[in-house]
């Protein structure tokens, strides 16, 4: 298989790499690029533990083809603190231990992030609804949901 | 195994009409990468229509609403002016997966993925929508209905390509509706599915109609029977009634792990007649 070459910024890096035509962008970020934040749960688009922002749209990354990602726009987890600094919604998922083993938790923070910009001030309804691709197995979701009100709170009045 | 993004549509035939081994067509990726994974399909070309002019957009022209086939279903729901005329349409489109998939997932792949109780269908099939297929002797309209052949298998031949899907231009006093039975609340496959269609006259009196039903027969069914129970009528009980007898008789269900074809065929008339009320009231009957 010849390789695919591709150039995509990622959280506002630009980035290049080769990958197969069949490779899915998780495997790139993980294996190529040392991007391990995106995890994989299912691969096959159910538990959204591989979530990433596409131009603007919430996707599985194991849903999207390494190559597909030539001249698109890329967001992972690992943009969302700045240096020493987290994002709300990193902070709002510690003080209310919103995680317990952490392996859907990036994926949640991604998906809370996209519904927070495009829906600043989601009900509760709303943020289940939003974030009913994303699977968690061990805090039974009350906690997240609460982590993400008070982060919508904070950012509102930022 | 090749990636190919062609730039258009005359190309991405050619490449396609032109391979050897199994081919895919790739937009939203959501059933296709799933099956590779799986090792149910290893093509040998994958062709990427999203880089082809046009296929990505959603266009309101004199006839209607064309739907590029590589359009998310996330789009169709961001439409104000498509919602307004199909919410049928836009409603089944938004049921398919969750958030993330909405992001990725076509109608057009829907279709052409062929599964029996696909969401979006039974809505195109009772707004009487059309695909536009591009092949290698030319472009040819056929009605959506006839594309899925059964579980997983088309009409379409070697080269084919759906480029988009066609919607009406909406008469007044009319309106859809899509419903579905799970067992959860979202994010599920249909055990059983219903799309009605209905266009009224000035007094309320339905005078065109499009019954279709999901999961109920290896291809969605277009009830033309059910439709001909509303026509002519105002939609009262004894109407409802008939129309929900009509389609569970319709329906040629499987016993499989979601549902049996006991519950198939009661639900299936149970969710006509709920869907029908909709689209009457959408329609601005009373």
């Amino acid at each position: 298989m010849a390789g695919v070459a591709v150039s995509t910024v990622i959280n506002g890096d630009a980035v290049e790499y080769l990958c197969q035509p069949d490779e899915p962008l998780l495997d790139v970020l993980r294996d190529r690029l040392g991007l391990t934040g995106a995890k994989e749960g299912c691969g096959t688009g159910d538990c959204g533990a591989c979530s990433i922002i596409l131009d603007d749209r919430l996707v599985c990354s194991c849903l999207v083809l390494g190559a597909e990602a030539e001249g698109r726009r890329i967001e992972t987890v690992e943009g969302m603190a700045h240096g020493e600094k987290l994002h709300t919604l990193q902070q709002k998922f510690l003080e209310h231990a919103a995680l317990q083993c952490g392996i859907c938790t990036p994926g949640f923070l991604i998906a809370a992030k996209d519904l927070l910009a495009k829906n600043p001030d989601p009900t509760e309804e709303e943020i289940r609804f939003g974030l009913a691709g994303n699977l968690c197995r061990c805090t039974g979701y009350d906690k997240i949901v609460r982590a993400v009100q008070d982060a919508a709170q904070v950012m509102k009045g930022a | 195994m090749r990636y190919i993004r062609p730039l258009s549509i005359e190309d991405a035939v050619g490449q396609l009409a032109r391979a050897v081994g199994p081919a895919a067509i790739l937009a939203g990726g959501s059933d296709l990468l799933v099956r590779m994974k799986g090792g149910f399909v290893e093509p040998e070309l994958i062709v990427d229509i999203k880089g082809i002019a046009g296929l990505s957009e959603i266009r309101e022209t004199a006839e209607g609403f064309s739907i590029g086939a590589a359009v998310p279903c996330a789009v169709l729901g961001e439409n104000a002016a498509l919602k307004k005329a199909w919410p049928g349409v836009v409603e089944a489109a938004k049921l398919i997966g969750s958030k993330q998939v909405q992001g990725r997932c076509t109608i057009t792949g829907n279709l052409c993925n062929a599964s029996p109780a696909a969401d979006s269908v039974p809505a195109l099939v009772a707004a009487g929508a059309k695909a536009v297929v591009v092949g290698p002797s030319g472009t040819r309209t056929v009605a959506v209905e006839i594309v899925p052949t059964g579980p997983g298998k088309t009409s379409l031949a070697k080269g084919e390509i759906i480029e988009a899907i066609l919607l009406g231009k909406r008469a007044a006093h009319s309106g859809d509706a899509y419903l579905r039975f799970i067992p959860r609340t979202e994010m599920d496959i249909a055990v059983v599915s219903a799309g009605v269609n209905l266009t009224l006259d000035e007094q309320g009196v339905v005078k065109a109609a499009r019954v279709a039903l999901g999961a109920a027969a290896p291809t969605v069914l277009l009830v033309e029977e059910a439709a001909e129970a509303l026509i002519g009528r105002k939609l009262d009980e004894a109407a409802l009634e008939r129309l929900a007898r009509i389609c569970s008789g319709a329906c040629r269900p499987i016993d499989d792990k979601r549902g049996t074809i006991e519950f198939r065929r009661k639900v299936a008339g149970v969710l006509a007649r709920r869907a029908a009320t909709t689209a009457y009231a959408r329609a601005g009957g009373k």
